[in-house]
């Protein structure tokens, strides 16, 4: 606002313009090119930072939740279930899920706001741009993953005061799992959004599969001896794919028995057979792949 | 610019009838006609972004459905909505542009400084788009548009909306852009006074160009003065024209209206001859409004008025 210019010039003068018509640099938009393509994925990479950074409120608010299942739910109920832990905090064993909850609801917004660009009409000025669709939709994806992996960076801050150590290798084995379910969440976001004219559905559609998704996940409770319903649900989920691998990595860290380890990181089995965390991380990628697909091909119909 | 024959439907709908025109470079070219006349589908095929359903055309060059990033490539738009992204700054949104079309990286920042110089927001490119007004914003999607020196710059409905001190400003910034840029310039209105800035007009209504020529030849043609009349009974008036001095009178704007030469001279024979009361006369030199009342029979703001019924009545099918 400092700039701002007095009143009669805020309106302009045409005549009294300051260009020098032999010095009006001439541009030539050059041809399809796989470079003009990559500075469109790195612009709208740019645009989804530059919109996270200015927006503290939502920092503050996707913050609110896992602050709440942490501290308050983690807390709460670990008097009950003090006697199933195995002497391992609640709070501990809750993390995982709450830190991939962080993440899905960041990357969520992220996609959302391709519904607000189309209601404001900013998507327009996309679309007509002479580049690919592939590389507006991939720029928005890999933007949603980068912000939604800050976000779940600052939940991962306070990874200490829920005992879980600083340790370098862990970091980055989490990092990666949390980068990869945030791109499959925006991907999934924007393959929604391209059909959702309409915020409050958009939103509505989201709610709908981000909660059962959290749920059945076992963020908050172990995979095993569930019921049959249960269980089925718990392996078509992708989200568990993400907190199995990422709590097997923190567990890996802990000094706990083999009792509680056994009893709160059973891992995820297929018919019997113990799915390795390598495909369980290779699930959620390839999900995020073929939604990107899926995505790309809805957008590249579109007018 | 090359257009023969375009046309778009929607379902049955015939939004567009087919339409053909020639645009010559340089050239500043205008569509002007009632909301709902189909101007707005015209230039969104032109601009590739909807796709034609008959007839084809040529933008500086290029095909618009085969060669569609060749068009895009080689124009630029500005819509009658805002396409701005209001949590970025006005550099931000530039430079955004900049990127999306490929400018040259050592071109972008004196290119940038360029148009924002021209409409006259370079001081305030560091400001958030949300705090603008419409009619910065309006300017700032000008500067945008040109920023990529299109050959073509598409122009739908540029002062809609906007007060007549900023929508003068507008109009002075595109006659300053014709002076310093070999560009030709596409543009819809619905104001008629605005019309008179384009070189070439065509008059567009329910889907047809009904006639097509420079703002002069279009007012030569028509050449009468306008004259309203209010009166308690417009249908004895109109009789009482006919009967009288001979002259066609319709009803428009819920006025008796005629066209007339000389009409400051006629006033007073009309005054002794008519025999009927009138409470109040105007007369007008012809402008675009009248041309369009000579070609269609209504002014602009009567088509508008029946466009809407017609819309209003589509609803309320639909709805049912």
């Amino acid at each position: 606002m400092a700039t701002r210019a007095g009143a009669p010039s805020e309106l302009g003068t045409p005549g009294g313009a300051v260009l020098d018509p032999h010095e009006v640099a001439r541009v030539r938009v050059p041809a399809r090119s796989a470079r003009g393509e990559l500075r469109a994925i790195k612009v709208v990479w740019k645009r989804e930072l530059i919109r996270f950074s200015h927006d503290r409120l939502r920092i503050l608010t996707t913050l609110m939740q896992p602050f709440l299942f942490l501290f308050v739910l983690g807390t709460g109920l670990s008097r009950i279930a003090s006697a199933g832990t195995h002497g391992v905090s609640l709070r501990t064993f809750v993390y995982p899920g709450v830190l991939c909850m962080a993440v899905m609801f960041t990357a969520m917004f992220s996609a959302a706001s391709l519904v607000w660009d189309r209601e404001f009409g900013f998507l327009r000025e996309m679309m007509v741009a002479p580049v690919r669709r592939s590389s507006l939709v991939l720029g928005k994806c890999l933007g949603g993953a980068t912000v939604a992996g800050f976000q779940g960076l600052i939940v991962l801050v306070l990874a200490g005061l829920v005992g879980i150590p600083y340790a370098g290798g862990l970091l980055l084995e989490i990092c990666l799992l949390m980068v990869m379910l945030a791109f499959t969440i925006t991907a999934f976001g924007v393959m929604v959004a391209a059909r959702v004219t309409q915020i409050q559905s958009f939103m509505a559609r989201m709610q709908m599969a981000i909660m059962p998704m959290f749920f059945l996940s076992g963020a908050l409770f172990p995979v095993i001896g569930l019921p049959l319903w249960l269980s089925i649900l718990n392996r078509l989920d992708p989200l568990t794919y993400a907190v199995d691998p990422m709590r097997h990595a923190i567990f890996s860290h802990l000094h706990v028995s083999a009792a509680a380890r056994h009893a709160l990181v059973p891992g995820v089995t297929w018919f019997g057979w113990h799915v390795p965390g390598a495909l369980e991380a290779a699930v959620v990628g390839l999900l995020g792949a073929v939604m990107l697909g899926v995505a790309i091909f809805q957008f590249s119909k579109t007018d | 610019m090359v257009v023969s024959g375009l046309a778009k439907k929607y379902g049955e709908v015939e939004a567009v009838r087919g339409v053909d025109f020639v645009v010559e470079t340089g050239e500043t070219f205008g569509f002007l006609g009632p909301n709902g006349a189909g101007k707005s589908t015209t230039i969104s095929m032109l601009c590739t972004l909807v796709r034609p359903t008959g007839g084809s055309a040529q933008v500086a060059g290029h095909d618009i459905v085969a060669e569609r990033d060749e068009v895009r490539r080689n124009i630029g738009l500005v819509f009658q909505d805002t396409t701005l992204d209001g949590y970025l700054s006005a550099e931000q949104n530039l430079r955004l542009h900049a990127e999306l079309y490929g400018v040259p990286r050592e071109l972008v920042a004196r290119r940038m400084q360029q148009v924002m110089e021209m409409v006259g927001l370079w001081e305030r490119r560091d400001s958030l788009v949300n705090h603008f007004s419409g009619g910065m914003k309006r300017r700032l999607e000008i500067a945008r548009g040109l920023l990529h020196s299109p050959r073509v710059l598409f122009l739908d409905e540029p002062t809609v909306g906007l007060d007549p001190q900023t929508r003068s400003s507008i109009w002075g910034y595109i006659r300053q852009l014709k002076a310093q840029e070999q560009i030709t310039i596409f543009l819809t209105t619905h104001y008629m006074d605005e019309a008179e800035y384009c070189d070439r007009i065509a008059i567009m209504d329910q889907g047809r160009i009904i006639v097509l020529d420079t703002p002069e030849a279009l007012k030569a043609q028509v050449g009468k003065d306008r004259v309203q009349i209010e009166a308690d009974d417009p249908a004895v008036v109109i009789a009482a024209l006919k009967e009288r001095f001979e002259l066609e009178a319709v009803i428009a704007e819920g006025k008796v209206t005629f066209g007339v030469t000389d009409g400051e001279r006629f006033l007073p024979r009309l005054f002794a001859e008519l025999g009927q009361p009138i409470r109040g006369v105007s007369v007008a030199r012809p402008s675009l409004d009248d041309v369009f009342l000579s070609y269609t029979g209504t002014t602009i703001r009567d088509a508008e008025a029946q466009n809407n019924d017609h819309m209003r009545n589509l609803a309320r099918l639909m709805n049912r």
